[in-house]
């Protein structure tokens, strides 16, 4: 694949005429999806697909498509003629663009990611073994994704990576979410996560508690903290929302602070994303965003550099941060029922939105499992609830503590591609956290 | 294509080729500066075979008689691995035998206007919504997007569809300290099949200007009060309440539990259809896919069932699910043609199509003169519902009191909540003119499918509703 698309970057090479420049993005991916629902298979199916992102520029006029690519030299090659003729009959009606920024210094990188994958077949004859009403997907597969420019630049990055995403479930919505990914199969880590979705699954066999609207000390597993950033991360982050004022953030911009054990970074060091992006920069190990409670960067395209007179640093287009990194606390997690004492220990929220998107205050629903606890104890799976509550108070005035433990989490989002982006976080322990329905 | 299917159809008991090509431009100023246009050229098909009860897919962009030899291998594959495995019983379900063809109503073609004229028109509207200094961002952007689709079968059918849609979009934020307010006429709610005459139709033309000075009210009003009190929602607010807590309750594929690892399952059951009182008597639900112009319209589903209007609720009885074939088979129950797949990339799944609330015969000003302490609520901003599609809470852009049935003081951060099986029952008002929305976005399934579904409304009145204001 990797061979293939830097044919066709030095194809792009030959079509170009005068002082124009070209960019060039690959996006591809060879997946196996597997549905399932009842412990059966609901859709099995495989996808292949390429596409490249080609911007022509000519001075500061640019225009970009992305097309289909076919996977066959010769038919790509009309494909990318016919796409570069529409782009240069485009190019003269497009007044030139005062941000536009691409790296015009060479940096070239490659990561090659290693193909231990099982089979998707066997994986799914094991997955097929666990018994109860199991429903979600299995998805595996390489994915890929190169840069290259006129300028000879040429980036690479491909993983081999299965994400098994799915709801053991008891009965109407009390289940257990759990997932299992990675690059290498382990028939006996995958049967450890089924036991312990298993044993959860029988406190949810107990009685559900319905509880009033109101205030409530809670404790947020890393997958449902993670549901509060993965609203967080669209706009949050980004200088282009920052300047323009849409950042739900607005308040720690204008000096309002969250808890001083918050340090929040972009962490591409230590994350599954690729490290170049699509003017061609590389991003940096990592950028600090929030530290100890204090604003720190934002996230800077190079488009958004340009405009607000700043260095980009590497963010893509939309700013949005794809390796997510939340520092641990200190508090042991095996001691988190107890410190709860009486509250409710959340595993996943769901459908998370703002209800005062400058106040950050956002609204949302427990999913899966969700717990009562008293005493230290769980007692009973709770009814699912809608709560309503800012930032400044999860994250803020009401955070107790960080669990010293983090969960890595592979985002199994499959819109369009396979997502590559990751986060790393702990749990959380805060008080007086607003239920309303 | 037709001649590369035949040549490669294997000898089992079901194949089908859906052939995806879609093309789109998408041209937009931001603060006065024109952006770099965006062009996407797609072009994909889906291999499907059922066989001996089994089921399997294989999408690929490699068009040649080669690369649909290699995906349909590989769909065979997948039917004979899934075999005596499936939660679907396929000797029980036949698939559509069909031959017919659909086409987009287009007065005026996209390629007709010159791009100068394009960025003329966004050009001028952007220059309209900097008022004053409180005005801090702006963006004014059209998208144009061309789809044809092929669906052939090894059983003769022969499907050909063409659509032409037209997104038009402005988006206005105002700021002053910690606070911001938008006003959008948004991409996400205003798409339409058709050409340029579309925008004629939206009034387009001025709405810069008139969002920017709405903005700036909202950012100097106080916030929307916290009571209880009639709720009068406009119809681009009711195609959110209409889409999360009607149309994706009603999926039969989320009732068939098919959904729940992700978009969620639903509190209707089956055995509500045909006699669930859904809502007051004044409600009646649609699903049309014939209307022109709407988002949703085609003449069939990606399965190959014809589409045509059925009643969903009527006098505010539940009636029809929203299933396609392969689910209703499942269900024992009659649907409607939803099977859709967002690309040649992804499988069919139940969606929503045109999902509309059927106009009433109440006057704007008799709604209004009816309530003597209310809300009008207009443009969606914020949407969240639990995953059994039951308790809901919706964010609008504009609110504006109503007071012994006048529109008073405009308030901001206008909220509600409540429930979806009781809040349709306190429909009191149903608006007599009815508008066409369509959304682009909607997700669901796994692997994730983006869907575009259209939505039709007049403005209605709901009773007593939790009300509330922001921070």
């Amino acid at each position: 694949m990797q061979e293939y698309f830097y044919t066709l970057a030095d194809f792009i090479n030959t079509q170009l005429q005068g002082n124009e420049i070209y960019l060039a993005e690959f996006i591809a991916e060879q997946s196996d999806f597997v549905r399932f629902n009842k412990a059966q298979i609901l859709q099995p199916g495989s996808v292949e697909q390429r596409y490249l992102v080609i911007e022509l520029i000519d001075g500061q006029r640019h225009v970009n498509e992305q097309l289909t690519l076919s996977g066959e030299l010769n038919t790509d090659y009309e494909r990318l003629t016919s796409s570069i003729r529409k782009l240069r009959n485009q190019l003269p009606h497009v007044p030139a663009d005062p941000y536009l920024l691409y790296a015009t210094t060479v940096n070239s990188t490659e990561s090659i990611g290693t193909n231990n994958l099982l089979d998707a077949k066997d994986a799914v004859t094991e997955i097929l073994t666990t018994t109860g009403d199991f429903v979600g997907i299995y998805a595996s597969g390489g994915i890929f994704t190169g840069f290259a420019n006129s300028f000879g630049q040429r980036n690479w990055h491909s993983s081999y990576t299965f994400n098994f995403d799915w709801s053991l479930y008891h009965s109407k919505d009390k289940a257990v979410k759990s997932a299992y990914a990675g690059f290498n199969w382990d028939s006996t880590e995958f049967q450890s996560k089924i036991t312990n979705s298993i044993n959860q699954l029988d406190i949810l066999k107990q009685t559900p508690r319905t509880i009033k609207p109101g205030k409530y000390r809670v404790y947020l597993a890393p997958n449902a903290l993670f549901e509060i950033f993965q609203l967080l991360m669209w706009d949050s982050f980004g200088l282009k929302s920052h300047r323009t004022k849409n950042t739900p953030l607005l308040r720690i911009l204008e000096g309002q602070h969250l808890h001083p054990s918050i340090t929040i970074m972009e962490n591409i060091k230590d994350g599954t994303a690729p490290s170049f992006q699509s003017q061609g920069f590389i991003k940096p190990n990592q950028v600090s965003l929030i530290k100890q409670g204090i604003y720190d960067e934002a996230l800077i395209s190079p488009r958004s550099a340009k405009e607000y007179n700043m260095n980009t640093n590497g963010a893509n287009d939309d700013e949005y941060p794809t390796s997510l990194d939340l520092a641990a606390g200190a508090f042991a997690t095996d001691k988190i029922l107890k410190e709860l004492d009486t509250g409710i220990y959340i595993n996943n929220l769901w459908y998370l939105n703002y209800s005062d998107r400058a106040a950050c205050r956002m609204t949302g629903m427990t999913r899966f499992a969700t717990f009562w606890v008293e005493q230290g104890e769980i007692v009973a799976p709770l009814n699912v609830m809608r709560w309503d509550e800012t930032l400044y108070n999860i994250l803020g005035d009401k955070l107790i503590a960080l669990t010293a433990e983090r969960e890595f989490i592979m985002e199994a989002d499959t819109y369009e591609v396979r997502s590559t982006n990751s986060a790393r976080l702990p749990g959380a322990l805060v008080e007086d956290f607003t239920f309303t329905l | 294509m037709h001649i590369n299917f035949q040549k490669i159809i294997p000898p089992v008991d079901f194949c089908s080729l859906r052939y995806v090509t879609e093309i789109s431009e998408k041209l937009s100023v931001r603060q006065n500066v024109v952006e770099s246009p965006i062009h996407t050229h797609d072009t994909g098909v889906m291999l499907t075979v059922i066989h001996q009860g089994g089921l399997g897919y294989a999408a690929t962009s490699d068009l040649s008689e080669a690369g649909l030899r290699k995906a349909v291998a590989k769909a065979q594959m997948w039917a004979e691995h899934s075999r005596n495995h499936m939660v679907i019983d396929l000797t029980q379900i036949t698939m559509p035998q069909t031959q017919g063809e659909y086409t987009s109503k287009v007065e005026q073609t996209w390629d007709s206007i010159s791009i100068n004229d394009k960025l003329d028109l966004l050009r001028q509207e952007a220059s309209q919504c900097k008022l004053n200094t409180k005005i801090v961002d702006w963006e004014t952007s059209l998208q144009t997007i061309q789809t044809e689709e092929i669906y052939l079968t090894n059983t003769g059918s022969e499907i050909h569809q063409q659509f032409q849609y037209l997104l038009p979009n402005i988006k206005v934020i105002a700021n002053q300290g910690v606070e911001t307010q938008r006003r959008t006429f948004s991409d996400s709610s205003n798409g339409q099949q058709g050409g340029w005459e579309i925008l004629d139709k939206l009034n387009f033309s001025g709405k810069g200007k008139v969002l920017a000075d709405e903005a700036l009210q909202l950012l100097a009003a106080p916030n929307c009060p916290n009571e209880c009190m009639a709720v009068m929602l406009a119809p681009d607010q009711m195609i959110l309440q209409i889409h999360e807590s009607i149309g994706h309750p009603l999926e039969l594929d989320r009732i068939l539990g098919d959904e729940r690892n992700y978009a969620g399952t639903t509190f209707v059951s089956l055995d509500m259809f045909g006699n669930y009182q859904y809502g007051s008597e004044l409600l009646n639900v649609t699903f049309d896919p014939t209307i022109a112009n709407q988002f949703a319209s085609y003449g069939f589903d990606d399965e190959g069932l014809a589409a045509e209007k059925t009643y969903i609720i009527k006098n505010g009885r539940l009636l029809t699910p929203l299933g396609g074939t392969i689910s209703q088979v499942r269900a024992n129950i009659a649907g409607v043609a939803n099977a859709r797949a967002n690309s040649w990339n992804r499988p069919p799944i139940d969606r929503m199509a045109n999902l509309n609330v059927e106009a009433g015969d109440s006057s704007f000003n008799d709604m209004l003169s009816s309530i003597e302490k209310g809300i009008l609520m207009r443009t969606n901003s914020s949407w969240s519902i639990d995953d059994s599609r039951n308790k809901f809470q919706f964010g609008c852009e504009w609110g504006q009191l109503i007071e012994n049935g006048e529109l008073t003081q405009v308030v901001k951060n206008p909220n509600y909540r409540g429930i979806s099986a009781t809040f349709w029952r306190n429909l009191s008002k149903v608006g007599d003119d009815s508008t066409l929305f369509g959304v682009p976005n909607c997700g669901k399934g796994e692997p994730n499918q983006v869907m575009r579904v259209g939505h039709a409304s007049p403005t209605c009145v709901f009773t007593d509703i939790d009300v509330f204001g922001g921070v």
